[in-house]
């Protein structure tokens, strides 16, 4: 906590962005976020999942390149064109995932795309191993440098990515929530690493959700909401109440509250739902008319149970009950003919054929319907089809044109739409609104909410706290693959459901 | 995950292994097989297939593949030959020249294809697998090279040399073989091949210029079926527009998958390729021997390359299984 | 020739790509257009290089000469769309015929011996399904390996002799039905069944969404694994009976029958339309592009050129088609 923070603030920041602004499609996503990096310091990024320090991250280390905005290095200003350039200039960006090539050597991995040789030079293979291995001894881990990367633990990897930021000799390391894989010991490890790159005035960005983590290792925090950049505090100005505070604080008159319905009797039932590495002893149920939320930071395991439920990846143990029936469900199929439904998180590679019609999109979770003795009667489908269109006002100028050529408002209401005709008793819903225009969402939530009026029961996953507090009759939270807390409609409120989802670094090793 | 690596450091001590069981099994039965002179017949059944192998290894670890080997051989062969036939005043060494330059443009324009129009190779190869063989047709009229116009000389690399009589083409073969190896292991394009290979979406991150090292993979690949074109011309004496080269890729693909390289890319060896070309030599030396008919060959090199990939896939599935769950 | 011919239509239909389409628009840029009027060109220029061209019976009787491989095309089409595809149908070819000339030449009556060719290709198609669905390896390279096993197994069961058809079995081509040779009329009817079933039934429909997005339709409860090992198994069978009609068109069965004609299946479905990485493509389009191409091979012959050049022309027209079809595709797309 007490790191050598007092640097001589009159220094030249190392980093120095003004006016960073990112749009994607159009979506601004950045929004002229100003941020100085000082050498020598741990600055942590901090803010919901896609608050934007993610983009911000990446537009340093040259993965996207801003809108608008300039970039100075030790007060020159620089283009980080591609992520090469950017580790010609030192920057390295370390992915929660590394990326590898797995079939090549650790040593390989640590030079690769620095040396500018022709591509007939020899390669240094005594010296390269030579290298790697010292660098390994420097940062105090034991991996066996001409062993592939493929073997390696992901902490292992992480720690190759660190010493070739090493070896290039960046002066700028982002960590993008290194900790979330790693066990206790692992993290201990890396903040060790990296307060000691920090006594060697080398400059660490550290994304995290976890406060403690936070609060242990870094000197500074950025706070980012809605591509905004909140404010930038030294850790001790905040208590976690204020970071949380600071991360939320969003208006809560925007949305209308889902009308009371009656609720029926329970439709979906988990009990003790497991997989291994992925979420543990999940057990909660859904009732008719009512909408359930799930809430949690992004990792958490939500999606995994929803994907286990419906059969995509099912659990290795623990029971399903259906309208209180014990329930066998191997494949999306079993789940759909029990009367479940899915909307999943990922539209376009799990949701939509690109490139089929609106109407095929449509349909395609009832062959029986449209084809009764297995020829397509084009009249029952463009029925079917028409009319889930009319009421869910998806706006398209043919129900023929390609489902690619909506906008994704729009492809979200014919996937919605879909599932109507399935007529589902249970409908699960996986972050429904992503990047969806705030006037169509409202759109959403009123059909949300006449679904669970119509009595089906709905399980809302959401990473959008206010969304979650709007809608759900109830609020669950997961964290690091377990439920962490339940609260129903009218004690629920953003703090309680962020505190509840920020994982506790004490519960860490069970969950890894 | 330590099984996995030992799994595949030992993927050629396996081969080696297999080689040694198979030949002793034969010997046992046939003592003759065990012979130096038997040796003699193996080696020579496989320097154009090593030759062909290094460049098709090199296309399967960069995750493509080359069908239109056998033509390129082919067609380089006959341009070769028909030089040789219809301008008998140049040098003969010229040949290889005309022969390895023929395979190389060749191989540059399936490159070009695949990285200009993003198509896969299988597609593409299988086109060009036709098209070279026949403009081979075209340009010989469908006339035969025949064995009064090889030079000599030429014929003379297959037949002895000035050491241990063995001839000079298995030397090129182990030569090629040994510029192979240094290519893969000691060069940073080799090595940029790999890694292209390994994770084809993270190399241009890491500065790989990826249209760049396929075009020069399929060049190279072309270019040695060139090379195995002219040796073609010096081990059997003619050259033939139909004959020459035809199912050619098959024993070349089915001896790189024996070999251990992975379809999947990223995986692959010299000695693993060079001792798969030396099992597939053993099998078609034996096969006479025991009375197997010749026409049995081309059912065992299929059924190689099926066991060959059921045996890569096992040894990638420890691998990745963290990352991809396979469906139940 | 005909491939300079490919471009220009090609370059019209993707500059008119425009956001709003009217109908003419969405017609024209249909691959299967592109097929059409190639096949219409294919003719004028054919028929100027010979009369022949203009006697429907003569181009009737070149076509019976490709019908059994033009059939297999048409389920291959499927398979394509389906996003998988399969190498290996013109060794199946072979290897059934010379299992059920075999079978037929040491005594087994007609029928049986047809089954048991008909078993025979079935299997190879189970064996391709295994490796591509149970194993999940890519069955681009499964079906290269099975393409040369089952070449192979035939060159043992064969060896190097041809294996004599009985009398009575020989030349399903001589037989006119309305004085159409009976293997056309067989793939007439099946291009018609076969288009029924991919454009009409729910199956057919599963084929394209499979083949657009496979985890989108396992998450719409489309079983995959089920509709790809159906038409695997189809593939074999229909590749079973090509095997078998082309044994009896020519009296006689060599291991090497139907060598080679992998490319050719592979080109009437690209010539036809249908694109490489899965999702789009459509019968009547290869069965265009049957046609189309027995008339250029054919004009071909005709004019007097050498059968290599052909081969040439067919390798250009692949590699062509499939520039083009993903041009279009790519156009379409957004």
């Amino acid at each position: 906590m007490t790191g050598p923070a007092a640097l001589s603030q009159t220094q030249v920041p190392l980093i120095s962005a003004r006016g960073i602004s990112k749009q994607f499609a159009g979506v601004e996503v950045l929004r002229d976020v100003d941020l100085d990096l000082r050498v020598g310091e741990i600055h942590a990024l901090l803010g919901e999942n896609g608050a934007g320090k993610s983009t911000f991250a990446k537009i340093l280390a040259g993965v996207h390149r801003p809108t608008t905005g300039t970039i100075a290095l030790n007060g020159e200003q620089v283009e980080v064109a591609n992520p090469v350039v950017a580790q010609r200039l030192g920057i390295t960006l370390i992915h929660q995932e590394p990326i590898s090539f797995p079939d090549l050597s650790v040593a390989e991995n640590l030079v690769l795309g620095r040396s500018e040789d022709g591509w007939f030079s020899p390669v240094p293979w005594a010296k390269m191993t030579r290298d790697a291995r010292a660098l390994m001894d420097l940062l105090g881990v034991d991996i066996d440098v001409t062993q592939p990367m493929r073997g390696l633990s992901i902490a292992d990897q992480q720690m190759v990515e660190i010493a070739r930021a090493l070896a290039s000799d960046s002066r700028l390391i982002i960590m993008d929530e290194p900790t979330a894989p790693l066990t206790p010991r692992e993290v201990e490890t890396l903040f060790g690493i990296a307060r000691r790159l920090r006594s060697e005035g080398r400059t660490i960005v550290f994304i995290s959700h976890r406060l403690e983590e936070v609060r242990a290792l870094c000197d500074r925090v950025t706070i980012f909401r809605d591509g905004n950049k909140v404010g930038t505090h030294t850790i001790d100005e905040l208590t976690d109440a204020d970071i949380i505070r600071l991360m939320i604080g969003r208006p809560l008159k925007e949305y209308l509250h889902k009308p009371r319905t009656e609720i029926g009797a329970v439709a979906l039932e988990v009990e003790n739902l497991t997989l291994p590495g992925r979420f543990e002893a999940i057990s909660f149920s859904v009732r008719r008319g009512e909408i359930v939320g799930l809430g949690g930071l992004v990792g958490a395991g939500r999606t995994d149970v929803a994907r286990a439920i419906f059969g995509v990846a099912p659990a290795l143990s623990g029971t399903i009950r259906i309208n209180g029936k014990q329930a066998t469900i191997r494949e999306p199929d079993d789940a759909i003919a029990l009367g479940l439904a899915f909307v999943p998180e990922d539209r376009a590679q799990a949701g939509i054929f690109r490139s089929l019609s609106v109407e095929q999109n449509i349909t395609a979770a009832v062959p029986a319907r449209i084809a009764p003795r297995g020829f397509i009667r084009r009249s029952v489908e463009k029925a079917l089809s028409s009319e889930a269109i009319r009421s869910l006002r998806v706006r398209l100028a043919s129900a023929r044109q390609p489902i690619g050529e909506l906008s994704g408002g729009n492809q979200q209401k014919a996937i919605l739409a879909r599932w109507l005709l399935t007529d589902p008793t249970v409908l699960i819903l996986d972050e429904p609104t992503r990047g969806i225009d705030i006037g169509v969402k409202a759109e959403f939530y009123d059909r949300i909410g006449e679904l669970a009026a119509s009595g089906r029961a709905i399980l809302l996953i959401s990473s959008e706290l206010p969304e979650l507090l709007a809608l759900s009759d109830r609020i669950l939270v997961m964290s690091e693959g377990r439920l962490t807390a339940e609260f129903p409609r009218a004690e629920a409120s953003q703090e309680k459901i962020m505190k509840a989802a920020v994982p506790r670094s004490a519960t860490l090793g069970e969950a890894a | 995950m330590s099984a996995l690596r030992s799994l595949l450091l030992r993927r050629e001590a396996g081969i080696l292994v297999m080689i040694m069981l198979f030949c002793l099994a034969v010997g046992l039965y046939k003592p003759q097989f065990l012979t130096g002179n038997n040796l003699r017949v193996i080696l020579l059944l496989t320097p154009l297939i090593m030759i062909a192998a290094m460049g098709q290894m090199l296309v399967l670890v960069a995750r493509h593949v080359d069908l239109s080997m056998g033509s390129i051989l082919g067609l380089s062969a006959m341009v070769t030959g028909m030089m040789f036939r219809d301008m008998p005043q140049i040098p003969w060494m010229l040949g290889f020249a005309v022969a390895i330059g023929t395979g190389a443009l060749l191989g540059l324009i399936n490159g070009a294809l695949v990285t200009l129009f993003r198509l896969p190779a299988i597609i593409v190869t299988l086109g060009t697998l036709n098209l070279y063989r026949g403009l081979t047709f075209i340009i010989s009229n469908a006339r035969q090279v025949d064995r009064q116009y090889i030079p000599t000389e030429l014929k003379a690399m297959s037949q002895t040399s000035p050491i241990f009589g063995v001839p000079s083409i298995i030397f090129i073969a182990f030569g090629v073989a040994i510029l192979a190896y240094y290519f893969t292991m000691h060069t940073r394009v080799g090595r940029q091949v790999f890694a292209l290979g390994s994770n084809p979406v993270a190399a241009p991150l890491r500065g790989i210029k990826a249209n760049q090292v396929t075009l020069l993979v399929f060049t190279i690949s072309g270019a040695l079926a060139g090379l195995a074109g002219i040796l073609y011309a010096s081990r059997w004496g003619f050259v033939n527009p139909s004959n020459t080269g035809a199912g050619f890729e098959f024993q070349v693909i089915a001896a790189v998958v024996i070999g251990g390289v992975s379809i999947n890319g990223g995986v692959g060896s010299v000695p693993g390729v060079v001792l798969g070309v030396l099992l597939l030599g053993c099998v078609s030396a034996a096969l006479p021997l025991l009375g197997i008919p010749g026409a049995a060959q081309n059912a065992i090199y299929g059924t190689v390359i099926l066991i060959a990939l059921l045996i890569d896939r096992t040894v990638r599935q420890q691998g990745v299984l963290g990352l991809r769950r396979l469906p139940a | 020739m005909s491939a300079a011919e490919t471009s220009p239509p090609a370059n019209v239909a993707g500059r008119e790509s425009a956001p709003p389409r009217p109908l003419w628009h969405l017609v024209l840029v249909r691959p299967e257009t592109l097929t059409l009027v190639l096949l219409i060109l294919g003719v004028i220029v054919a028929s100027r290089l010979s009369p022949y061209f203009l006697d429907i019976g003569y181009i009737l009787r070149s076509f019976a000469l490709s019908a059994e491989i033009a059939l297999v095309a048409l389920v291959l089409t499927m398979v394509i769309i389906a996003g998988e595809i399969d190498l290996s149908p013109a060794a199946n070819m072979a290897l059934s015929a010379c299992i059920f000339a075999w079978a037929q030449a040491s005594g087994v009556p007609i029928p049986l011996a047809v089954l048991l060719g008909l078993l025979a290709g079935l299997a190879m198609g189970g064996v391709n399904a295994f490796f591509v669905i149970v194993m999940q390896l890519p069955s681009i390279i499964v079906t290269i390996g099975t393409l040369i096993l089952y070449r192979g197994l035939a060159q043992i069961l064969a060896g190097d002799r041809s294996i004599r058809i009985a009398e009575g079995f020989i030349g399903v081509d001589r037989i006119l039905v309305l004085g159409v040779p009976l293997p056309v009329v067989v793939f007439v009817l099946a291009a018609i069944v076969l288009a029924l079933v991919l454009g009409g039934t729910i199956f057919g429909r599963q084929i394209y969404q499979i083949g657009t997005n496979e985890v989108a339709a396992r998450h719409a409860g489309i079983r995959s694994r089920r509709i790809k090992l159906i038409l695997f198994l189809m593939i074999g069978v229909v590749a079973a009976i090509a095997g078998i009609m082309t044994a009896s068109r020519l009296g006689s069965v060599r291991y090497d029958l139907a060598l080679g004609k992998e490319l050719e299946m592979v080109l009437m479905a690209m010539l036809g339309g249908t694109y490489i990485f899965g999702g789009r493509g459509t019968i009547p389009g290869t069965f265009l592009a049957a046609w189309l191409l027995v008339v250029v091979s054919t004009g071909m012959t005709v004019a007097n050129l050498l059968p290599a050049i052909q081969m040439t022309v067919l390798g250009i027209l692949l590699i062509v088609s499939i520039i083009a079809t993903n041009f279009i595709y790519s156009r379409t797309q957004r």
